[in-house]
């Protein structure tokens, strides 16, 4: 299949602009004669659907927790990236554009960046207006903050819930088009399939949660906002309900599935404690900035940190990365953290943990600035691990946090699959193979508010609306698909629970294609992936009945599509012989350790196709042109 | 350590519900309370028995979806944490805890602990907001807004929206989710233009919906685990009570010509 991106070529600063002059609209009268389907409502899909409401198209919305509000993005901390130079520090959309393609390591697509970096602004002014409560400084204006990767201060910032804020804003944007009659919100309600009818997405099958009714609702085009898939590692910062199932069955009905092995480790996260552990929680990148991270010199040190002299310490990251110290980007600290662990200095009752230490912080600046930065934080950690990180250094290990894979889209955030859209974190298309910090919710919001009510008129404008009924076959097929799974899995009257599985193949994942990969581990994943799977489908318990709240039912249809999606995950990080952001291989690397890129033969995105099932999924090239960011080799030293 | 529980079980809305007893051995002190409940779960799935239903998503406090009550206390009666923050190292070996769904005629069970909140979401659609259409938004910075009411307006949109002041209220009253929501836009510039309206509407789809008025207990207060202020309550009170007395019906006759 030849991938075409829709691309704008000339002058990238005009690109956006002149494209979307050349965008059909559709005549206000027309816009009520279409129904447009929205799955997710986090930043991506509530601002999405609550535009299109406006915009006066009959959206039908659905999210599978119990309201729109709660959607996963609401637990974003640190902050929004916006390019409006507030303060004078130099900053520009261009520097924004440079510094993302950089970050990501120069696997994403220019003008989508650019693009992303000119709406950001225009994201600012949309939230103030919404009166999301932004931090101020005294004379009443937007304050703003450093992240990661960025050498100005361009992050807008609600304390340390900008997520929760900036979703509150989408949430109520949308709730008003509810009340209005605009947008039909469809709670507790699961995509399980989609619906192609000639070729074009025409609706998805849902269950509702509550009593199991499988339901099929037709629209002229699907968007859909569903997030990442970091849940294949069952341990992950995600919240527990996140999955992959919305896009994967859309994989499966022909929307391709880009650069799956693209995901991002975040470095400072609460070490495992024991077997029961549900998720991980994040502590904010920002924690970097005063705390020092070291582990002891000698292998298997078991004494207090406070009696290990300051001579006996390994300041690893001080002393591999003197220019950058203790920020350096994510996928470089997350590795490092790992690269100590290995060799047996791992800290904490696992081994699996280094220290966060704020001592020489708080005898600088004293308890009160202290508490002043990062109060909520320290309160967080004290809450979930009974430590007083004023006394004792944090312990923080890496954990999986966000997915930079997902379905291919074009320029107009279009899939392979015509009349299907996908936004956010659940497409591929901004952030290359690494995301910057205070990126994500940039992202989500610049495709729901300001790019898709665009493009979705200009396909719609150019699609004959039509009504199908639920006899047709393609709707009937989807069904029925749904219906024969949710049977096999309740059939299956096997031993174990699905988490079980859910764990092991985390566990699996995580060992093999997870902070570093080598290509006969990821040949050994695939295999016991493969295996475990067909014993899931045995040998899984799923009691209760489909017409209940049955949320062991729920999860064991994402954990099937799960195995799925891990092994496609290793096929793909298998086949991309290079390292680039947070996909390390182990054999490509530079002396000193470093990830080794390989443009000539790598620059490419890479987009696999479904080929039916137990077969292997094909690949298929975008490749990728940078005419404005030369590709670099990046150094922190 | 080893606990012994008494849990809500109700098939739906339509059935009686009852206490169970269950027993949860080999409990951690690192586990959350929710990660409890998890490997009780297991376990009765092993054993072939229906498990605990429970609703919850981020385990972060923050997506506002977990939530029950532990011995009459909502999220477990601890300052500012949600019941997915609690953890088990605040219990002892032996206690006996005793697990309900919240009670309140305006969120039906909908299974074991989990009870269908969507009420909450109405009284935000009926007036929660503030009409701004994507695209219209003037500068950032064109609207400056004062630290302090910046600060008062994020205390009170701190709100998770769990329902926890509700189950906590002996009226089962919503006026604390309602007025962190009124708070919240009233102390900004940009949420003028629609406060009164604003109270009107969300006040009268409130006592809609069923919740019964605030009879300034505090109870809800003491159980919001994102510590919203009683004082939200009395904005409510003095925006609405200054909006009811100057209401006028909307009339649509324009002037001549």
């Amino acid at each position: 299949m030849e991938l075409i991106s829709n691309a704008p070529t000339g002058p990238i600063e005009k690109s956006w602009e002149t494209h979307k002059f050349g965008l059909k609209l559709v005549n206000p009268a027309n816009k009520r004669k279409h129904t447009i389907i929205v799955v997710g409502t986090g930043l991506a899909g509530g601002a999405a659907a609550a535009s299109l409401g406006e915009l006066g198209y009959n959206v039908d919305c659905f999210c599978f927790q119990d309201s729109p509000r709660r959607a996963h993005s609401i637990a974003a901390q640190g902050g929004i990236n916006a390019a409006k130079n507030y303060h004078n520090d130099g900053d520009s959309v261009y520097r924004l554009f440079y510094d993302t393609v950089k970050g990501g390591d120069f696997r994403s697509r220019e003008a989508n960046v650019y693009r992303l970096a000119q709406v950001s602004v225009n994201i600012i002014d949309q939230c103030v207006a919404q009166g999301v409560p932004f931090a101020r400084e005294y004379g009443g204006l937007l304050d703003n903050r450093s992240f990661g990767g960025a050498q100005v201060s361009r992050t807008f910032y609600a304390r340390g819930q900008t997520g929760q804020q900036l979703l509150l804003g989408a949430y109520q944007a949308l709730e008003r088009q509810i009340g209005l009659g605009t947008v039909k919100m469809f709670p507790r309600t699961e995509m399980l399939d989609l619906i192609v009818i000639y070729g074009r997405a025409r609706g998805i099958v849902t269950r509702s949660l509550c009593d199991g009714k499988v339901d099929v609702h037709f629209g002229d085009a699907v968007v859909l906002a569903t997030g990442g898939y970091g849940n294949v590692f069952y341990l992950s910062t995600n919240a527990k309900g996140s999955n992959a199932t919305a896009i994967w069955r859309a994989y499966k009905r022909g929307a391709l599935f880009a650069n799956p092995c693209f995901t991002q480790i975040h470095p400072t996260c609460i070490p495992v404690s024991g077997d029961y552990q549900s998720k991980l929680t994040l502590m904010s990148e920002s924690l970097r900035n005063d705390g020092r991270i070291w582990v002891p010199k000698k292998a298997g040190d078991k004494r207090p940190p406070a009696s290990v002299p300051d001579d006996e310490r390994d300041y690893y990251l001080e002393r591999r990365y003197p220019s950058f110290g203790n920020l350096v980007p994510r996928d470089i600290a997350s590795r490092a953290a790992k690269a100590v662990c290995d060799e047996g200095h791992g800290v904490g009752e696992t081994g699996l943990g280094v220290y966060l230490d704020f001592s020489d912080a708080l005898k600088r600046l004293g308890t009160h600035k202290i508490a002043e930065r990062y109060g909520n934080l320290f309160e967080m950690y004290e809450r979930i691990t009974g430590e007083d990180p004023y006394k004792v250094p944090m312990r923080i290990y890496p954990a999986i946090h966000y997915t930079m894979g997902g379905l291919w889209v074009d320029y107009n955030l279009m899939s392979t699959v015509p009349g299907l859209f996908v936004l956010g974190e659940a497409n591929f298309s901004d952030h290359g193979a690494n995301r910057l910090g205070a990126s994500a919710l940039m992202q989500g919001l610049a495709d729901g508010y300001f790019i898709i009510p665009y493009t979705i008129g200009n396909y719609l404008a150019n699609a004959k609306a039509e009504k199908y009924s639920e006899d047709t076959p393609a709707a009937k097929e989807a069904v029925a698909n749904v219906n024969a799974i949710t049977r096999k899995l309740l059939n299956a009257s096997g031993k174990r629970t699905v988490d079980s599985y859910h764990r092991e193949l985390g566990k699996i994942l995580w060992e093999y294609c997870g902070m570093s990969r080598n290509a006969a581990g990821l040949k050994k994943a695939a295999g016991m992936i493969a295996e475990l799977r067909e014993d899931y489908w045995r040998n899984v318990r799923v009691l209760g009945a489909n017409e209940e709240l049955n949320q062991s039912l729920e999860k064991a249809g994402r954990v099937a599509d799960f195995f799925e999606l891990g092994e496609l995950m290793c096929m793909d990080a298998l086949h991309r012989n290079e390292s680039c952001g947070g996909h390390f291989r182990e054999e490509y690397e530079t002396p000193d350790g470093e990830a080794l890129r390989d443009d000539a033969n790598y620059s490419y995105v890479g987009a696999w196709e479904f080929q039916g099932a137990g077969r292997p999924a094909s690949l298929n090239k975008e490749p990728l042109v940078f005419n404005y960011v030369k590709p670099s080799q990046r150094s922190y030293k | 350590m080893k606990l012994t529980l008494h849990v809500w079980r109700q098939k739906n809305a339509q059935h009686r519900g009852r206490m169970v007893r269950y027993e949860a051995p080999g409990v951690n002190e690192h586990m959350s309370f929710l990660e409890m409940l998890d490997v009780l779960n297991e376990g009765l799935i092993e054993k072939g028995e229906d498990p605990i239903a429970f609703d919850h998503d981020c385990r972060e406090g923050i997506c506002g979806m977990c939530g029950f009550m532990i011995n009459g206390r909502a999220h477990g009666g601890f300052k500012g944490t949600t019941v997915c923050q609690l953890h088990m190292r605040h219990f002892k070996d032996g206690d006996e805890l005793y697990l309900e769904p919240w009670r309140a005629a305006a969120f039906p069970v909908i299974k074991d602990l989990a009870v269908d909140r969507s009420a909450f979401d109405r009284i935000i659609a009926a007036g929660g907001f503030i009409s701004v259409p994507t695209g219209s938004a003037p500068d950032g910075n064109a609207i400056p807004v004062r630290k302090q009411d910046a600060d008062l307006a994020m205390d009170a949109a701190a709100c998770i929206g769990c329902g926890a002041c509700v189950a906590a209220c002996p009226n089962a009253a919503a006026a604390l989710f309602v007025g962190a929501k009124i708070s919240h836009l009233a102390r900004l510039p940009q949420g003028q233009a629609e406060r009164d309206r604003r109270a009107l509407a969300m006040v009268r789809q409130m006592n809609r919906e069923g919740f019964a008025n605030c009879t300034n207990i505090g109870e809800c207060e003491a159980a919001c685990p994102k510590q919203i202020k009683l004082e939200v309550i009395a904005q409510t009170n003095a925006d609405y009570i200054r909006a009811a007395f100057t209401e006028r019906p909307e009339t649509v006759s324009g002037g001549v010509g």
